[in-house]
């Protein structure tokens, strides 16, 4: 049900349902979903309502995309604190979730950047949220899955840019040592890696580190555009194999001739490479994928990495990034320092299941989480030993708000 | 090796900065917008304002929604923006309510109308009264105040009035024909202002909306046909570069209507429509 203006909130919530803001639905399980109740879609409340030119507070409302949010700063010489690897989420939604980028080794999470936001509960009553004013209500709320009420307006400290050119790098590795050295080395405020799960042998665990500065160069401010190409078809189950990732995997780290390249790109291309092909989702076919990724120490990456290239599960996204101490406001944000591993494989059954229910386990055992924006297998005790302070959360939580998530891991 | 600037993806986006429509389009600069915290109206202030529209005068029924929109416009440039809270099914306001912003803005470039309801069919069917008051707002409302803006435009031989018509004004059917009908007024007002004011060298715009995803329509299952409020708004601004009289959003439904329309009365009688 959509939401467009902040007052038809609550009484657009169908009596006896429970509620559950939406934005554009980027996450990729159960955490913005709420089975047989009510979702509020408020992605068109995106009305940007105070601007500052001198120091790049921005005022908008939750559901202003960080497309839009793109297409309004660039022009102006400023930038999002922190993007994620699609432009098409709202700033509800990158609150929510506490988001995290390519630089969250030197500027942390989404909500480290949200000055204040205005928070509306089932009840009718409201409140300004800072790190002063309603502090715990402001660390419950980001990273707080949509469920302690609903954000009709944030502000968020802009960082300026003089130029819309990354400056890239791009370096192969080959093994985690290597990955591990180029991190430690990088002084670029946005670092990843891409990484070849498929592999083994000499080439295990190969990839392409991918640094970028914003360019100091004065180029016009130019935003990126929205035209993308669109994905028109489900591919068949069978397109996706260990054949066509390996094949895949091969032209993308072959792409690159030489071991280290460094020219200036486009900032869309640089963060956003998914976003130039509408509906990419469609190439996994209809029973679709499934997305993993967790937070662990260092030491134990190796070890799942070999899991997962030994399952012969094909996953072809796979990146790969060091975290960094910055700690997030946020009461159930999901970065700590570690190392972060993203994969999506294809669901095929049982096979694809178990290969997540053996990573999870990991991941409780090296003492890391998983990120609620992007599962949909934790159980509950998984959760609960991720997120220990979840009974406290659940303080903040609006009694009239849940998610299919939150019912799965709170039982 | 390259340099950045020459790896700048958009070279036209640059031009369409500098002026504003590619060509040498200066869009119109006081613009009255009624129903302005609707779907279409919203998009097309952002985009006129965008593209270079400088004050606006906002009508519309909520004064924290007027105000949420005209702090939108104000913030991507916009450089005079007043708002005014009325119900414009109060016609006997509507010539203060046109000399307010007259004054506020020091005149008017464009006025946007945009204000209308879609009722209920099945509960307007059964009661006059019901029926009334759509008629009041999507037709009587906007005749009285294009009464007074049509007078004002021919005064000063300038001006454009885009009014937001409807694709279902094209033919009365048993599924929405209140709604339709006076959609259909409305059309063949517009027709009769547009034949006087075209010597006075004023615009008269009908805009023919096929289904649009807004408010107004979110109840509904829209189907593959539907456009965004974004989509119409390009449209609009984009007739009115052109000073086109007709317009159909997105162009298809003129295609579709032609359809429509040609169908036989005996035969259009017996349709589930």
């Amino acid at each position: 049900m959509p939401l467009f203006w902040a007052d038809e909130f609550p009484r657009k919530i169908p009596t006896g349902l429970t509620a559950l803001p939406a934005g554009l639905a980027r996450s990729y399980g159960d955490v913005g979903l709420n089975e047989n109740n009510a979702l509020l879609v408020a992605s068109a409340m995106n009305r940007i309502l105070a601007w500052d030119e001198k120091t790049g507070i921005i005022r908008c409302e939750a559901g202003l995309s960080l497309a839009q949010l793109l297409e309004f700063c660039v022009p102006r010489g400023w930038f999002p604190p922190v993007l994620p690897g699609t432009k098409f989420v709202t700033v509800g939604g990158a609150i929510a979730s506490d988001i995290h980028g390519k630089n969250h080794h030197v500027a942390g999470t989404f909500g480290c950047h949200v000055r204040s936001f205005e928070i509306v509960r089932s009840d009718g009553a409201h409140a300004v949220c800072s790190a002063e004013q309603n502090a715990d209500m402001y660390r419950a709320t980001i990273g707080g899955m949509g469920l302690t009420g609903l954000i009709t307006w944030a502000e968020i400290q802009l960082r300026p840019i003089i130029s819309p050119q990354i400056a890239y790098v791009g370096t192969k590795f080959h093994g985690l040592e290597e990955f591990l050295a180029l991190s430690q080395a990088s002084k670029a405020e946005y670092t990843v890696a891409w990484i070849d799960t498929v592999s083994g042998g000499k080439n295990f665990a190969r990839g392409i580190f991918m640094e970028g500065d914003h360019s100091a160069a004065d180029d016009p401010l130019v935003a990126g555009k929205g035209a993308r190409l669109p994905f028109p078809i489900d591919l068949p189950a069978a397109a996706l194999n260990r054949t066509t990732v390996g094949l895949f995997n091969f032209a993308f780290y072959h792409k690159q001739l030489g071991h280290r390249v460094n020219h200036f790109m486009h900032y869309d291309p640089f963060f956003f490479p998914l976003d130039a092909v509408h509906n990419w989702n469609r190439m996994y076919g209809k029973a679709g994928f499934l997305q993993f990724q967790c937070v662990i120490p260092a030491e134990a990456m190796g070890e799942m990495m070999r899991v997962v290239s030994k399952a012969g599960l094909s996953s072809f996204l796979a990146v790969l990034k060091v975290f960094g101490d910055v700690r997030s406001p946020g009461m159930m944000s999901f970065p700590k320092p570690g190392w972060t591993l993203a994969l999506d494989f294809p669901i095929r059954g049982d096979r694809t299941f178990e290969l997540f229910d053996r990573l999870a386990y990991m991941t409780l055992e090296a003492g890391g989480r998983l990120y609620p924006a992007k599962d949909a297998r934790m159980t509950a005790s998984q959760f609960q030993r991720f997120y220990p302070q979840w009974r406290d959360f659940s303080q903040f939580m609006d009694p009239g708000f849940s998610s299919s998530f939150w019912r799965r891991v709170s039982k | 090796m390259t340099t950045p600037s020459a790896l700048i993806e958009d070279k036209d986006e640059i031009t369409r900065r500098s002026s504003p429509s590619g060509q040498d389009w200066i869009p119109p600069q006081r613009v009255f917008v009624f129903g302005a915290t609707s779907a279409i109206a919203m998009a097309t202030q952002r985009l006129l304002c965008e593209k270079g529209s400088s004050s606006f005068f906002l009508v519309g029924r909520h004064v924290d929604r007027l105000e949420a929109v005209a702090a939108d416009l104000r913030v991507r440039g916009a450089s005079l923006v007043v708002t005014a809270a009325a119900d414009l099914d109060d016609t006997a306001s509507h010539p203060s309510l046109i000399a307010q912003g007259i004054e506020s803005l020091q005149g008017m470039d464009l006025a946007l109308l945009a204000h209308g309801v879609l009722g209920d069919q099945q509960r307007d069917e059964a009661s006059y009264s019901a029926t009334e008051s759509v008629l009041l707002t999507n037709v009587l409302s906007p005749i009285s105040l294009l009464t007074w803006l049509g007078n004002y435009c021919e005064r000063e031989q300038h001006g454009c009035l885009a009014v937001i018509s409807s694709v279902a004004g094209d033919r009365g059917r048993q599924s929405n024909y209140i709604y339709g009908s006076s959609k259909a007024a409305l059309t063949a007002f517009l027709s009769g202002l547009r034949n006087r004011l075209h010597r006075s060298g004023v615009q008269v715009l009908t805009i023919k909306p096929g289904f649009v995803a807004t408010p107004m329509t979110a109840h509904m299952k829209l189907g593959p046909l539907a456009a965004t409020p974004e989509q119409i708004a390009t449209g609009i601004v984009k007739a009115i570069r052109k000073r086109r009289d007709v317009v159909y959003l997105p162009w298809f439904w003129a295609i579709i209507l032609g359809i429509i329309k040609a169908i036989p009365e005996r035969v259009f009688k017996g349709l589930k429509t």
